[in-house]
Formats: C-alpha cells, structure tokens, sequence
C-alpha cells in the first residue's frame, strides 16, 4: 500500500442554510478543498451522504455532484452507513489512493436536512435504527442514546453534570469555530434546564438538525511533498459494524464498533491510545461523547464522565476533546460530520486551527471517530504530522 | 406502506414467534436465516415467554408523528425469562414509576397507525407484571 496523506480541506459553515441547496453547499465545500490543495485535478470523489432521498428527494448524488463540480466523466460514488457517512467516504479514498488505482481522491460529505420538516427529519435520522423492531415502538434517536444513557447510569453512576459537562466543553470549542452552526457558550444550568427530548437526554443534550458539507483531498505522500502545501499523513483507518438494534447487544453502555474499529487503525498505525495527543469524537449525544471516551480505551469504564468534569478533555485539557466544538455545537450535517472531524484534525496537525483554538501542545497524532446509529458502525481514522 | 409489510411480520408481532437454532440452542427474535452464533440454518419456531425484567428505558416526549397522541410514553428494552431482549413499549402506568429491574409482561395490543393507507399495526407491548 502506498503512504496517502490529506493535503487540502475545505468546508461550508454548517447550520440553517437556507439559503443553499444541497449541491450549492457541496460544490463550495469541494471547490474550498480542491484550491486549498493545490491540486489541478481529482482523479475520483467519494461523497458521503445519508439520505439526499429522503431529506431532498435527490440521489445518484456521485453524478449530480461531480456535474455541479463541472467534470465529466469522473468516477464519482456516493456512500451510506447512516451518521458515519462521512468517516466511510474518506475511508474508501484512503483505499482508493492507498491501492494505486487513482492518484488524487476527493472524499466528501453533505447532507441537507432543514428542507424537511422536523418530523420528517426524524423520521429520516431514525432509519439508521432497526425499522420493524426499535422504529416501529415509537423508538427515536434520542431514544435510543438514552436508553443506553438510563443503562451507563444505573452502571456506573453517571451523572447529570457529567452528561451536561460535554455540552458545555463542546460549546466553549465552537465558540472559537468559525463554521459552528451554535457558536456561543452555554452553562451547565441551561443544559440542566433545557427541554426534556427523552428522558435522561434534554434538548441541549442532542447534537442539532445541521445543513452543511465538508470535503478534503487525498493523494500519496509523494505527490504531496511536490504540491508544497502543508499535508499531515493518514497512518490509521478502522471500520467496524455491530447489531442494527441497541436491544441485541451483549453490553449496552460500550460502543463495541467503535472499540473494534480503534483497535484496527492502532494496528495499522503502529500505535495505542496513550500515542494520540487529542480526538474529534461523535458527540450526537452527550453521553455518547462520554461512552466513546471509554470505548476508544481512553478511560476506564465509567470513569470518562468524571475526566470531563474535571476539564481534562478541554481545549487546555491533557487530552483535548471535540476542539472543532463537535457535532453539539458545531453542528451535524449527518454525512458531512466523518469528513469535518478530518478537517478539524487537519486543521490542529498543521496548526491553522482559527480563532485561537489551536492546541498549544503541538499535537503530532490525531485520532476520529464517527459513528452511524446508536453505533451500528464506527470508523477510527488516525492522522499524524507529516 | 402496502399491507405486506404490515402482514410479514404477524409472526412476530401476533405470535411471538422466535427461532431456535437446532445446533447451538440460541434464540433469535425475529427468527433468522442464519445463527449468529453458530452459523447453523436450521431453527424451530419456538414463543416467547411474555415475562421479564426492565434492562434500560426511556421516556420519549418528543415522539415521531404517529406516536405525538401518546406522549410521553415509555420505551423499555426488557430481558425475558429466555435471555431475548427486545424494544417495546412500556404502558399501563405512570411513566415516572418505570425503574430498571422492574417486572414486565408482555400484551397484544395497537402499536400504531399508517397515515397514509390507514393500516392498523398490531403488536406487543410492555405492561408492570402486577397489572
């Protein structure tokens, strides 16, 4: 396999965009890649999208995109695995560039979800979930993350501030972002005093409905080094499913994909957790946030609720968490989320983190993770500075 | 939806109908083709016991179109007596007394209602045992 590194990004600010369709939001994202790369052309693209269909009526969304990219005849696909859309196009790219069939591969993500209704909107989230068994209950998305929140409490004895604590770090993050859809700070008592979504899980909780797109270029170290502009190396790529329904697994307070998929790309890399420096993790949920801390085995089982109290997940914090302020305050366009959380490691790796969240540490090794469902599947991607 | 759907999953959903694998003894709800455990394809149709135990639950408040009439209402994810687990709701009493380790029994009743064909769906829910 050849050395692939990512060596542009680019990405639309993410919120309520009403103003932008979902191929205007993509072809900025894209075109914003491709000149920040340097590159003169792509070879291929990868789009990560989890339901044009459904949230705009529109799919064979390679063909439309390449077309609106204004190229012809390029072999453009789109990929699906629900909320980790995103991790799963760049991961094809990295394939694609890694096996030498293409030499510059553009992995993407969009989604346009505020066309729709709220309601459609959930009805279109929930079918990442198990239709006949868990949907048809009346079973939603936050549902379902607060079920296995009710399961990490009465295990471990989670607690509200806990959960409320992640919201409140990730905001402080997005503050700083420039395409944050919600970049402002909150506090622990707005979370707490928040609308009640599905009990534990308040509305504050809950990453929002987000327009947006993201797209980042891939290519060989080699061919990097020649463009001259600054690139970080790709070292690391998991990818794991688990049970479609919550209600079949073994363990319900881990997120076992995404324990599998870390495990594959620290293999790959050569490396274990205690090498990477910080993480993008998808936070769709509070307590997901806190659940992926402990399945990537950053923390013990039940101990990751209390590091984020203590701020040790912060932009200041021994291992930095969501600088990019995360899906909660960033915001989760659900294809585009796997490709931003690359632009944010890109971004720290190379230091063009803006607004002063550029991690003091000089981080070296980055690690994301996105996941579709309530952790269906997972993709663990390790990046390293050139 | 076209009434096959509703009517591919009676079964499970009017029945109760679970697979047991005949090599490994694992059950499956639904039943599938292959097992999971054992990769063995052949299973007998075996019911479901219709007791268990609260694992984790939820109250949903703010529910998907066909549910807004009932909420907020309980979902449960119950462990019966066999080791299945499964997802229903959780009815038949105050939503704030629902508790993990609470006793359960599962009933037939309405699940939901298609808007558009106006199809009735049947199926199981979660009552307190005592009820």
């Amino acid at each position: 396999m050849r050395d692939v590194a990512v060596v542009g990004v680019g990405m639309t600010k993410f919120g309520e965009i009403w103003d932008k369709s979902l191929r205007d939001l993509y072809v900025e994202a894209a075109l914003g890649a491709i000149e920040n790369s340097g590159v003169d052309h792509i070879d291929s693209m990868i789009v990560g999208c989890m339901s044009g269909g459904l949230f705009v009526g529109q799919e064979h969304l390679g063909s439309m995109l390449a077309d609106y990219l204004g190229i012809k005849n390029l072999p453009a696909s789109r990929v699906e695995s629900a909320c980790a859309s995103g991790g799963l196009a760049f991961r094809h790219a990295l394939i694609e560039v890694a096996s030498g069939m293409s030499d510059i591969v553009m992995a993407s993500g969009v989604e346009k979800m505020n066309d729709i209704s709220g309601d459609g909107a959930t009805y279109a989230l929930a079918t990442a979930a198990d239709q006949e068994y868990e949907v048809f209950h009346g079973a939603t998305f936050p549902g379902l993350y607060a079920l296995m929140a009710v399961a990490h409490i009465e295990k471990y004895g989670t607690t509200r501030d806990m959960l409320a604590a992640v919201a409140v770090k990730n905001h402080d993050n997005g503050a700083l972002n420039p395409n944050a859809q919600y970049p402002f700070k909150i506090t622990m008592d707005t979370v707490k005093s928040s609308v009640m979504i599905a009990d534990p899980l308040r509305i504050l909780d809950c990453s929002p409905i987000t327009d947006g797109a993201a797209a980042v270029i891939l290519t060989t170290v080699d061919i990097a080094k020649k463009l001259g502009k600054p690139y970080v190396k790709i070292t690391g790529s998991g990818h794991a499913t688990d049970t479609i329904a919550l209600h079949s697994r073994d363990d319900m307070t881990t997120i076992a994909s995404a324990t599998v998929a870390a495990d594959k790309a620290f293999k790959m890399a050569g490396k274990t957790i205690k090498d990477v420096d910080f993480a993008e993790v998808h936070d769709c949920f509070t307590i997901a946030e806190i659940m992926v801390m402990e399945s990537l085995g950053l923390y013990a089982p039940g101990k990751a609720g209390e590091a984020v109290l203590k701020g040790e997940t912060a932009l200041d914090g021994k291992f930095p968490i969501n600088t990019s302020g995360g899906l909660k305050s960033k915001g989760h366009p659900v294809g585009a989320t796997g490709v931003a959380q690359i632009v944010e490691i890109y971004k720290q790796l190379t230091g063009q983190a803006e607004n002063g969240r550029q991690l003091k540490s000089n981080p070296k090794v980055g690690l994301a993770q996105n996941m579709g469902g309530s952790g269906g599947s997972s993709l663990v991607h390790i990046l390293e500075v050139a | 939806m076209y009434s096959a759907r509703d009517w591919r999953e009676y079964p499970r959903r009017y029945r109760l109908e679970a697979g047991k694998c005949k090599k490994c003894g694992k059950i499956l709800f639904p039943a599938r083709l292959i097992c999971p455990k054992c990769g063995a394809r052949e299973f007998e149709t075996e019911m479901l016991p219709d007791t268990g135990k609260v694992l984790t639950f939820t109250v949903i408040r703010t529910a998907p179109s066909q549910f807004t009439d009932i909420a907020p209402y309980a979902i449960a994810i119950a462990e019966l007596t066999n080791g299945v687990k499964l997802t229903a709701q959780l009815v038949d009493c105050d939503v704030n007394t629902v508790k993990v380790g609470m006793e359960v029994r599962i009933e037939f009743r309405r699940v939901q209602t298609d808007a558009y064909s106006g199809i009735l769906s049947y199926g199981y829910k979660f009552v307190p045992k005592w009820y």
